[in-house]
């Protein structure tokens, strides 16, 4: 489990990026933190794996401190996909990019080799197993980033916008890789400004702005509440507009996802057709 | 008579393909776009957007190397012969990363820089950094380092610096990815604003249609390096619907609705693209 205990933490250019933070993150956990520019996730992600100290407060790694335990042992068990995929590649092939956490954990060689090869392939990277990182797409090196993680299993796995540059295709693979693991019993915290992703994936949310959790809850309640989604900057998933147009036939409003919307409609629009048939 | 907007990008049979790759990035692009157009260009990841906006500023071939074909002409300025220095002024480009962007000491100095190479006049460079940081609400950050930005401010200046450089052409390489959605919308629309005070030309790549499908007009979608589609947005969405679903174009979720509706025979017409349009559809069937 990870803990934090009312953790605060301040720049040194003064800058205050977290105010008063209770969090609890265990096996099995998904969630979404969300919030605008600025609101503190990267800051609170860098608490996680101990790169970051916080300045009040504490943070408990499965009972360690992690002001007293190195960021090298901690990033064993806690796995952190920096924002940006540049700060991560720095390895002559993606092949190696992948494989280097895995050695470095001190794994057996074919062990290294059938999780680098399994990764690559669930990430839609195999083709790219002998290029450079540095040659590749924005969205490529993404997942790349993604894979160099991903690959080592760790217990905790901090995803900063694991979205960005993924068309929809790649979108559905990485929520698929997702679903797996914290169905597996690990604990998934993914840092996202895309709502619809969010939507769709149906994560705890928690709602983080100017440095404090202003909200939490399903992200089916918390994304259809127009006043929280305000606060932090969002925008309410577009099924939510919808049905939030909709309430007057008796349709519900916390609808945020494609799937729900379209059993709801079929049921409604079957019936109109129905009484539409009878009228005439 | 007013005259009709020229073709300020016209591409005929363009194709590139970086030193050492096994394939080409970009291959059999034309492409003509006309001055004040609003352009959405996406395709599944890889596909050579990036590459194709490389092209249109002279970065390629100026500074990537590889083997170049057909032609490319920019403002009238043919890009494979051009200095890049004039290109530039011409051509602005958010890059896909920010943070390759930025270098100045300050948020303020960073977005004066480019104005400031263009030699104009203080008060000039003056209002063009105001009203840049004012579009994209930096105002705020104008003396902080690049460094001590999150992840969407730096994205935010990087777009400012382009913006103080009014440029003809804007380019924009997945502007809003680090943006949080209500300052993404904003983005957008005050792009779309400047285009029609200025008369610019915005190219825009997006994987989210519904960020963009409000302001663009025209899409072109590309795989595997070429165009696939490319026309009026709301037609190639619904027409070739099948076509960009399987390409894992990031489509619109009413219209994803509507499209599995439509299979099932219980609505008809044409895929919306926005909420508004879906939703007085869905009541009208409904209140009969
Ligand atoms: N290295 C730094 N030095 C000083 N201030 C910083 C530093 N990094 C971030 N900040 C400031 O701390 C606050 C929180 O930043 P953080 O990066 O955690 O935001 P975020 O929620 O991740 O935002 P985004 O969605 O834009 O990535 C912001 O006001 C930011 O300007
Ligand atoms: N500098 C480079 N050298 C060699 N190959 C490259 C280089 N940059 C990109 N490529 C390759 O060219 C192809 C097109 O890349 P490009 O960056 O244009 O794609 P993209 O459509 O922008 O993708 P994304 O949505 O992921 O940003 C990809 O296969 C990529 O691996
Ligand atoms: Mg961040
Ligand atoms: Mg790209």
């Amino acid at each position: 489990m990870i803990t934090l205990e009312k953790v605060s933490f301040t720049y040194r250019s003064g800058q205050r990026a977290l105010q008063d933070i209770d969090l609890n993150l265990e096996g099995g956990d998904f969630i979404a933190i969300m919030g605008e520019n600025g609101a503190g996730k990267t800051t609170l992600a860098k608490h996680l794996n101990g790169l970051l100290k916080p300045s009040q407060g504490r943070v408990l790694v499965d009972g360690d401190d992690t002001r007293k335990v190195s960021v090298a042992r901690l990033s064993r068990k806690v796995g952190l996909v920096f924002q940006n995929p540049d700060h991560l590649l720095f390895s002559e092939t993606v092949k190696d990019e992948v494989a280097f956490g895995l050695k470095n954990f001190g794994f057996a060689p074919e062990v290294v080799h059938n999780q680098v090869i399994r990764t690559l392939e669930a990430l839609g990277l195999s083709e790219y197993a002998e290029t450079s990182p540095f040659l590749l797409s924005g969205g490529e090196r993404k997942r790349v980033a993604l894979a160099a993680i991903l690959a080592t299993e760790p217990d905790y796995l901090i995803l900063d916008e694991p979205t960005i540059g993924q068309d929809y295709q790649q979108k559905e693979r990485l929520r698929n890789f997702i679903l797996q693991l914290y169905s597996q019993g690990k604990a998934v915290v993914m840092i996202t400004h895309d709502v619809e992703f969010v939507a769709e994936s149906n994560p705890k949310v928690i709602l983080l702005s100017q440095g404090r959790i202003v909200a939490q809850g399903p992200a089916d309640s918390v994304l259809s509440k127009d006043e929280l989604v305000k606060k932090a900057s969002l925008v309410r998933p577009q099924m939510s507009r919808l049905f939030g147009e909709l309430t007057k036939y008796g349709l519900p409003s916390d609808v945020v996802d494609v799937h729900r919307a379209r059993i709801l409609l079929e049921e409604k629009l079957s019936e109109a057709k129905v009484r539409v048939a009878q009228n005439s | 008579m007013a005259n009709a907007p020229r073709e300020i990008i016209i591409a005929k049979n363009l194709g590139f393909q970086y030193v050492g790759a096994r394939r080409a990035a970009i291959q059999g692009i034309d492409l003509s776009i006309r001055e004040d157009e609003f352009i959405l260009l996406t395709g599944p990841s890889g596909c050579g957007k990036t590459s194709l906006c490389r092209c249109l500023n002279g970065l390629i071939p100026n500074f990537y190397q590889g083997e170049w074909t057909g032609e490319l002409l920019v403002d009238g300025l043919s890009v494979t012969t051009q200095l890049t220095s004039e290109l530039s002024r011409r051509v602005g480009y958010v890059f896909q990363n920010p943070e390759n962007q930025l270098f100045a000491l300050t948020v303020e100095k960073d977005i004066a820089f480019g104005p400031e190479n263009l030699g104009l006049s203080r008060e000039e460079i003056r209002q063009r950094v105001d009203e840049a940081m004012n579009v994209t609400g930096t105002l705020p950050l104008r003396d902080l380092a690049p460094y001590e930005l999150s992840g969407g401010q730096q994205q935010r200046v990087a777009l400012a610096g382009v913006l103080a450089m009014k440029p003809s052409v804007i380019v924009l390489d997945e502007p809003t990815s680090f943006l949080d959605p209500r300052t993404a919308e904003e983005v957008m629309r005050a792009t779309d604003d400047l285009r029609r005070e200025l008369g610019l030309t915005i190219v825009v790549v997006e994987h989210r249609l519904d960020l963009v499908a409000r302001y663009a007009e025209r899409i072109v979608v590309m795989d595997a390096g070429k165009i696939v589609a490319d026309g009026d947005l709301e037609e190639t969405l619904d027409e070739k619907f099948d076509l960009l679903a399987g390409l894992g174009v990031g489509i619109p979720r009413v219209s994803l609705l509507w499209a599995a509706l439509r299979r099932d025979g219980l609505v008809s017409g044409k895929v919306p693209t926005r909420v508004e349009d879906a939703a007085s559809s869905l009541g009208g069937m409904m209140s009969q």
